[in-house]
């Protein structure tokens, strides 16, 4: 007999208070795909675990007037890939989230999750730096709102205050001629955790890029949101000095481990590859002619 | 701490069962329920030999906590079959001898009926992907992509 | 061979265990249970080397659930100065390796099992078991173990005179090699390293046992032989072969992996103490931890040649990792090295080097494929250096009916020339290749093996067949039998039923292994089907009142011939089992033999590879595989298993190896970050089957199983040189490996 507990609140205020009252022991269950494997491996024992997706608020997407989007932290990826409208503004950030795992993980694990868990090489987190997401969270003093990147705060941990439950994503309205694309370098075809993650985000306005942001994964303690690569791109026309000097940014930005899915040198030259390929992809994405 | 009470539908029947908070849907299924024909090879998602449908989403049961089927849908694949009758997959895998030691198997049938059933014509790429998630150690899986797409091209013939 | 009707020979009939398998109803090794039964858990070294001074269960043994607690003491122990061997394993090592004794030798190695009545009061207890281990230094690598000054897993291991971790040597030597290479105009010396693999199987090792007051046992697990399980058990438990009834499970998956015991023994032991039937599955962090994988190795090979291509001498030296107790195939890798070619000089060495990590098990032709990874590299370079197609290098020097091998035969006919020559006819060969793409071939060689088989036919009252024999069925070995029975008895496949016996019910049939199966129990129940039919014509006989003699059996019919021609209707199968009990009783037939003429199989592979060279990331993109199969009775399972074997081999080649720790410890223990191929990453795997039949078989056999893997690594790598006119020596070829061998002069020269 186990000293577990299971909670599907239906009420986000009921949620942010169990997860109060259990004083730290508690954990959000979105997709569980990294929970319970951490539970299997001993690696976390809750006292309790709140299951969040009987929240509606939690599992909705919701398009906003102005042409922005709010997705619910625990929407599967999924779900994410059947809206009908998501994909197509944000190919990249729905890509970095359908690159979680199988298809089976698909079927329930979430960018919230992803998020926070707090892995350097979580594939969205990129892909959501790079669209400007904005998180809103709440928590026993209510909600308050933060850019994604500031969410991070290292491997396996995040920003957010005792008792804090992620809710949703926000992403901005598209202006025209803006797109976005997100690659990972694994060694297999799936099913790997990212080596290198890299989400890109730009507009175009006559072929000139007017706004950029790079999200790059795995390469440091943290995802990182590298300004320099996107202040090398804007202003260009993606031309090969201004990709490759972005790609140097990259590269620059990098601070890796050698672990057992790569070595320093490797990430380090690898960033600035797949930099070059995502934003050639954004570029044709965006409508460069 | 008394056990969790759970209602659900599986395979079409209601189904009622006790649970820990912390154990899995594979661990109920394999378990209490009698149903070992969703496997365990990995207990972390990565080789989707316990793969089953939840509300006609594929899962891996081991990433699923059993206290979640509450109200909810599962097909496994004790529910595959209808009576003697062998589903399409079924047959095919049989025919082209899409297995060797059978144990990825029901995994891999049961995605692969998801994958049809939302993709009637998918390219070798299409289902490649789609069954990434699903190890198999014996085939190289040459024999169940091509068992796959045979089925649905007589899947869209029928349907004809 | 027989050719009575050749109707189901070469057919891919169903399986008959196909329909439970696609349906969810087979069971596996942890698919069952029992009344009252318990759950046993292991405890396992944090260490990966340390002297266990003692260990203390009281506190586990009082925890509420827990039914029996063991050590090494409940073992039965085998002196260290006596050798008792069973198949390939010494039960010196076997008793120490199921449950550490004096040492604990590497990380995960079994120190305690506790047996209760939940898995979590089992993993509780095990933590409550203090162990006081004193930590030694331990030693990973081959080269850091033959290093002097290494650290010693074993007092009693010596080599020339001192204390070592080299445990055993191996040579094979033919003619003069100095003579050999002083004839070379050409003399190529490589060393190559490959990692240790998992053989990676889906089904985690589970067995349930019970054992009853009388000691009467049953265990059901799933192995690769049930006759091993028997011994096994026997021997490290100490009870009685004739108590002990070891029921095959379904087995999801072995590859030589379980060809070895890790849980049987210990649920025994657990289940005697605690009255209760015990049940143990481990978790795949346990199997990627404690269980075989094959051996890491690091090679040199050299070959010399004449300017005309004529292979003139050979020298390989394969330093093998056995792990924490001495057994590595270097009978596979140097002994099949060579094997596919005509060289007169050749010497073959082979070194078996403990170290600390889990003791390695048999994996598909085990050490074959590392020895061919090196021999086929070199013999690229060869052709290259000599501006010769390798598939005609190949091809020149090929072995053949006749040819004396360095590892002792003088081989009978073989079809490895018509591998080759097949290849170099098949259009994959002629195929264009792009920009950073490239095309490799290669050639392997396996013994493959025959030995003891049982079998029983029986026909049923209804005038059906009943089959059984003794191997677990591991890839459809079930479906081939179907087929000689069928066949050879002139009825339906569907009306034989082919069963795996337990030890309780079948005859004593040797493991699973050595791509044996077919090979041997086609041989027994081509023999019981020859007695039944014997039996069916007599049954006949006596019905009609003439000789014997007289009667022919045809088409599943009895028929009197001669003179008897026509003078009494034919007799069918079931008309004579209905007549059974009248003519004599039962009709049925049962043969146990040490069967022999099974002969080495070949291959020759064909890889196409494409490199992303900013990525360092290699893709198959086309593979096919040339087989001499003997007869392929069922071919889409012969096909099954060439096919798997390229899936492997691609693995073992690109993505698959066990990384360590600065700890000492396994730190990709999962299917996650121990990356064998997915669907995605491989093309469809061609295969051609050639078949030269076996002449010393009834329907031509040859073992199909484990040739499929020997030839892929270096295919893979000859690919991959083609692609980029640079060669890599050290397995896998893994993206920061392939980034980092690639400088601009070797792009620029690629392109």
């Amino acid at each position: 007999m186990t000293d577990i507990q299971y909670l599907a609140p239906h009420t986000l205020d009921e949620a942010v208070g169990a997860f109060a009252a259990a004083a730290g022991t508690a954990r959000i269950l979105a997709g569980g795909t990294d929970l319970l494997v951490q539970m299997r491996a001993g690696m976390v024992r809750p006292g309790l675990i709140v299951d969040i997706k009987k929240i509606a608020e939690m599992t909705s997407i919701e398009e906003t007037a102005d042409g922005g989007f709010v997705v619910g932290a625990a929407v599967s990826g999924a779900v994410l890939a059947e809206h009908p409208r998501f994909g197509k503004v944000w190919p990249g950030v729905l890509e970095s989230i359908n690159l979680i795992g199988s298809t089976q993980v698909q079927g329930r694990a979430s960018a919230g999750g992803n998020l926070c868990n707090g892995s350097p090489a979580g594939d969205s987190v990129p892909a959501m730096m790079a669209a400007d997401a904005i998180v809103t969270v709440q928590g026993p003093n209510g909600r308050r709102q933060m850019p994604v990147e500031a969410v991070p705060a290292g491997p396996g941990r995040i920003n957010l205050a005792p008792a804090e439950i992620l809710v949703s994503f926000t992403l901005p309205p598209r202006p025209p001629g803006s797109s976005d694309a997100y690659l990972r370098m694994i060694p297999r075809t799936e099913m790997d955790i990212a080596v290198v993650g890299c989400g890109v985000s730009l507009t175009l306005t006559n072929g000139v890029c007017t706004a950029a942001r790079v999200g790059l994964g795995a390469v440091a303690p943290t995802v990182l949101l590298v300004e320099a690569a996107a202040k090398a791109l804007i202003g260009s026309k993606l031309d090969t000095a201004a990709v490759d000097a972005a790609a140097a940014a990259c590269s620059a930005a990098c601070r890796p481990i050698d672990d057992k899915r790569g070595t320093i040198v490797y990430r380090t030259k690898v960033a600035g590859v797949l930099l070059k390929r995502t934003v050639g992809i954004a570029a044709d994405r965006a409508g460069r002619a | 701490m008394a056990k969790l009470h759970v209602s659900t539908t599986i395979n079409g029947e209601p189904t009622e069962f006790l649970c820990e908070a912390n154990d899995s849907m594979l661990d109920v299924l394999r378990g209490p329920l009698g149903l070992t024909g969703s496997k365990e090879g990995c207990g972390s998602g990565d080789c989707g030999a316990c793969s089953i449908m939840l509300d006609d989403r594929l899962v891996c049961s081991c990433l699923m906590l059993a206290a979640e089927a509450e109200d909810s849908d599962i097909t496994t694949i004790e529910g595959m079959a209808v009576g003697e009758k062998l589903h399409p997959l079924q047959q095919k895998f049989l025919e082209l001898a899409a297995l060797q030691c059978g144990i990825c198997t029901p995994g891999v049938l049961v995605a692969s009926k998801a994958l049809l059933e939302r993709n009637l014509n998918p390219t070798e790429t299409e289902v490649r992907y789609w069954l990434a998630g699903n190890l198999c150690r014996c085939t190289g899986y040459d024999k169940i992509v091509r068992a796959v797409l045979d089925t649905a091209a007589e899947m869209r013939e029928a349907a004809q | 061979m027989n050719e009575t009707s050749n109707k189901w020979i070469g057919q891919n009939t169903i399986r008959p265990d196909g329909a439970d398998k696609v349906t969810g109803r087979a069971a596996y090794g942890a698919d069952t249970t029992m009344p009252g039964m318990i759950w046993g858990s292991v405890l396992r070294s944090p260490h990966p080397h340390a002297r266990i001074r003692s260990i203390d269960t009281s506190k586990a043994e009082a925890l509420p659930g827990v039914k029996a607690v063991i050590t090494a003491k409940d073992i039965v122990e085998f002196p260290l100065d006596k050798s008792v061997v069973l198949g390939i394993q010494d039960m010196r090592w076997m008793c120490r390796n199921v449950m550490a004794r004096e040492k604990a030798l590497f990380h995960g190695h079994p120190v305690a099992a506790v047996a209760a009545t939940t898995e979590a009061i089992a993993a509780e207890a095990c933590k409550l078991i203090d162990v006081d281990y004193e930590v030694l230094p331990w030693v990973i690598e081959i080269e850091d173990a033959i290093k002097p000054g290494a650290p010693l897993l074993h007092d009693f291991i010596q080599f020339e005179g001192k204390p070592s971790n080299i445990a055993g040597t191996l040579e094979h030597k033919l003619g003069d090699i100095d003579a050999g290479f002083a004839q070379a105009d050409v003399v190529i010396e490589r060393s190559f390293t490959t990692r240790p693999v998992h053989q990676g199987y889906i089904e985690t090792h589970a067995c349930l046992v019970s054992v009853s007051a009388d000691g009467k046992t049953t265990i059901w697990s799933s192995s690769q032989g049930q006759f091993m399980v028997r011994a096994m058990t026997s021997l490290l438990t100490g009870l009685p072969q004739s108590s002990i009834r070891a029921i095959p499970a379904e087995i999801g998956g072995g590859f030589g992996g379980k060809t070895i015991v890790y849980l049987e023994p210990l649920a025994t032991v657990l289940s005697k103490k605690s009255g209760r039937p015990v049940k143990m599955v481990m978790s795949r962090e346990e199997v990627m931890r404690a269980t075989g994988p094959t051996s890491g190795s690091m090679s040199t090979v050299k070959i010399g040649a004449t300017k005309d291509g004529k292979i003139v001498a050979a020298q390989g030296t394969y330093y093998l990792q056995a792990g924490a107790f001495p057994g590595s195939p270097i009978r596979g890798a140097a002994g099949c090295a060579f094997a596919p070619y005509d060289i007169p000089n050749v010497i073959s060495r082979g070194f078996d080097v403990v170290s600390n990590r889990s003791k390695v098990a048999a994996y598909r032709a085990p050490g074959a494929p590392i020895g061919a990874y090196a021999v086929e590299c070199v013999l690229d370079e060869i052709a290259e250096a000599l501006k010769i197609d390798p598939l005609d290098l190949r091809i020149q020097n090929a072995a053949r009916e006749g040819t004396k091998a360095a590892h002792g035969p003088v081989y009978p006919r073989i079809g490895l020339l018509e591998t080759m020559e097949a290849a170099r006819a098949h259009p994959h060969y002629k195929a264009p290749l792009g920009k950073f793409q490239g095309r490799g071939v290669a050639s392997g060689f396996w013994f493959n093996a025959g030995g003891e088989s049982s079998a029983q036919v029986n026909i049923t009252e209804d005038g059906n067949v009943v089959v059984t024999t003794g191997h677990p069925d591991i890839g459809g070995s079930r479906a081939a039998i179907a087929n000689i029975a069928a066949e050879l008895l002139g009825i339906d496949y569907r009306r034989v039923s082919v069963l795996i016996g337990d030890t309780a019910t079948v005859g004593y049939s040797n493991l699973t292994g050595g791509s044996r199966v077919l090979f041997a129990s086609a041989i027994v129940v081509t023999e019981s089907a020859e007695q039944v039919i014997g039996q069916l014509k007599a049954r006949a006989a006596k019905v009609w009142g003439i000789s014997a003699d007289a009667v022919v059996w045809e088409n599943g019919e009895a028929r009197p011939s001669g003179d008897h021609t026509g003078n009494f209707p034919t007799m069918t199968l079931a008309e004579i089992a209905a007549k059974a009990s009248e003519t004599g009783g039962p009709i049925g037939a049962g043969v146990q033999l040490n069967t022999t003429g099974a002969e080495g199989g070949f291959s020759t592979h064909i890889c196409d590879v494409e490199v992303d060279v900013e990525l360092g990331i290699v893709s198959v993109l086309r593979y096919t595989s040339f087989q001499d199969v003997g007869r392929a009775v069922h071919p889409a399972y012969v096909e099954g298993q060439i096919q798997g074997g390229a899936a492997q081999g691609i693995g073992w080649a690109l993505n698959e190896e066990y990384i360590y720790n600065k700890d000492g410890k396994v730190d990709n223990p999962g299917f996650l970050d121990y990356r064998m191929p997915v669907c995605s990453d491989l093309p469809m795997l061609d295969a051609v089957m050639i078949e030269i039949p076996n002449p010393k078989h009834p329907q031509g056999v040859r073992g199909v199983g484990e040739v499929p893997l020997v030839p892929v690594m270096a295919a893979v790598a000859n690919a991959v040189h083609s692609a980029l006119g640079k060669r890599f020596y050290s397995l896998p070829m893994s993206p920061p490996k392939v980034l980092e061998g690639l400088d601009e002069g070797t792009l620029q020269a690629a392109e």
